[in-house]
């Protein structure tokens, strides 16, 4: 557990190394925003409001201020303003990002440009629909299946042993925030919507390598299919754009490893622990 | 998944194993380009002989069939991609496997009429 904890502690630090080394620090910066409105028709086009900003001011404070005294017909999904939702993904200078973690600061220019994220429908303005993301993360099956485990009977109810090894390996997929930053960097997905993408691909791999699920083949049958695993080209964006550190091609390329027969697929199975009698 | 369907995985797997064995075939292939200087090893009377080497025409074919089994599983792959219909798979996977046949015929009977062997 402490590996990986360790290591999005050390991403953390270099993150807020490198963005302390090229903070810029202005007053105001221009906002370049996409607006449209797909079920009116609507042509896409660009709006550039000014906002004023501070030295912690985040691209979501910047368009909440925008959309609170400029324009307040901006559309913007947005949610808990910590990097903890996922609601406000979107494409900031070109890149994927959350907008509630990305300063302006740290971003080069006097503009900066949002745009909705790429590979989803669009809907309004920076706002996409995530039904056939959700789909594709629902088709994984994102659950602990384990026949021992009744969970149906209360008096039966215990907790799985797991030690701190069996958990580093799925942890650090397990801190995905479903915010879709992966799926809009794919270039895999930009042509083939029949592919869960990697978002969906790392959870299958979370499941897959967790000790207390026992339905590897029924999850490997899933994504061994002509759209499934195969198809990612490793391009690399994925994990190169994902905001919680988390390394969705790391996940892919394990997964195929098992699939191909490179890597065991005998997993030592959680034991139940049995209840105290009291 | 049904039952009688080739797994993905078991295609990829020969799709891997055609491209590194594909690339042991070719190194050899070129490293005999190398044996006389260049320009001489494909003349006419060379080439012949090549194909009335036994061992020779044997790694031909099997270049011939690895390359055209890799080569067209690729393009497969890249056809599927652009395109997202059962039709247009299924069409895909046919056509595909129908050329590499046809390929394979022809350069297996290529290589049969050089190495001297009649045919039928």
């Amino acid at each position: 557990m402490t590996d990986t904890i360790e290591k999005l502690e050390r991403l953390d630090k270099k993150r807020s190394k490198e963005h302390k080394e090229k903070e810029i620090l202005r007053s105001s910066i221009t906002l370049k925003i996409l607006r449209a409105n797909r079920a009116a028709n609507e042509p896409a086009h660009y709006d550039t409001i000014e906002v004023p900003v501070q030295r912690s001011t985040t691209v979501l404070d910047a368009l909440l201020w925008a959309k609170g005294y400029k324009d307040h017909s901006i559309g913007i999904r947005y949610s808990c303003r910590m990097a903890s939702c996922g609601s406000c993904g979107m494409k900031i200078n070109g890149i994927p990002r959350l907008a509630c973690y990305t300063k302006v600061s740290e971003l080069s220019g006097d503009t900066i440009t949002c745009e909705p994220l790429s590979n989803f429908p669009h809907i309004r303005d920076l706002v996409t629909d995530f039904s056939q993301f959700f789909e594709h993360h629902k088709n994984m099956q994102p659950y602990i299946q384990n026949e021992n485990a009744d969970i149906k009977d209360p008096a039966k109810l215990s907790e799985f042993m797991q030690s701190p090894e069996d958990v580093d390996k799925f942890l650090q997929f397990s801190y995905c925030i479903k915010c879709g930053c992966c799926y809009a960097a794919c270039p895999t997905v930009a042509m083939d919507t029949k592919f869960p993408g990697p978002q969906a691909l790392a959870q299958m791999y979370r499941y897959f390598a967790d000790t207390r699920d026992t339905a590897v083949e029924k999850r490997m049958e899933i994504v061994d299919d002509r759209h499934g695993l195969f198809r990612c080209h490793f391009a690399g964006s994925c994990s190169s754009v994902c905001p919680k550190g988390v390394d969705p091609a790391l996940g892919i390329q394990l997964l195929r490893g098992h699939m191909l027969g490179y890597s065991s697929n005998e997993k030592k199975i959680a034991e139940l622990k049995e209840r105290l009698k009291k | 998944m049904e039952a009688n369907k080739v797994r993905e995985s078991q295609i990829m797997k020969i799709h891997y194993l055609t491209g590194i064995a594909a690339l042991v075939v070719v190194a050899v292939h070129i490293m005999m380009r190398l044996i006389m200087p260049y320009n001489l090893s494909l003349e006419y009377e060379n080439v012949i002989a090549n194909y009335h080497n036994m061992p020779y025409a044997f790694l031909l074919e099997s270049m011939l069939v690895l390359i055209a089994i890799h080569g067209f599983n690729g393009l497969r792959i890249i056809l599927l991609e652009m395109r997202q219909s059962k039709a247009w798979e299924s069409g895909v996977t046919i056509l595909t496997i129908a050329a590499m046949i046809a390929i394979i015929g022809y350069g297996t009977r290529t290589i049969i009429v050089a190495n001297g062997l009649e045919m039928g």
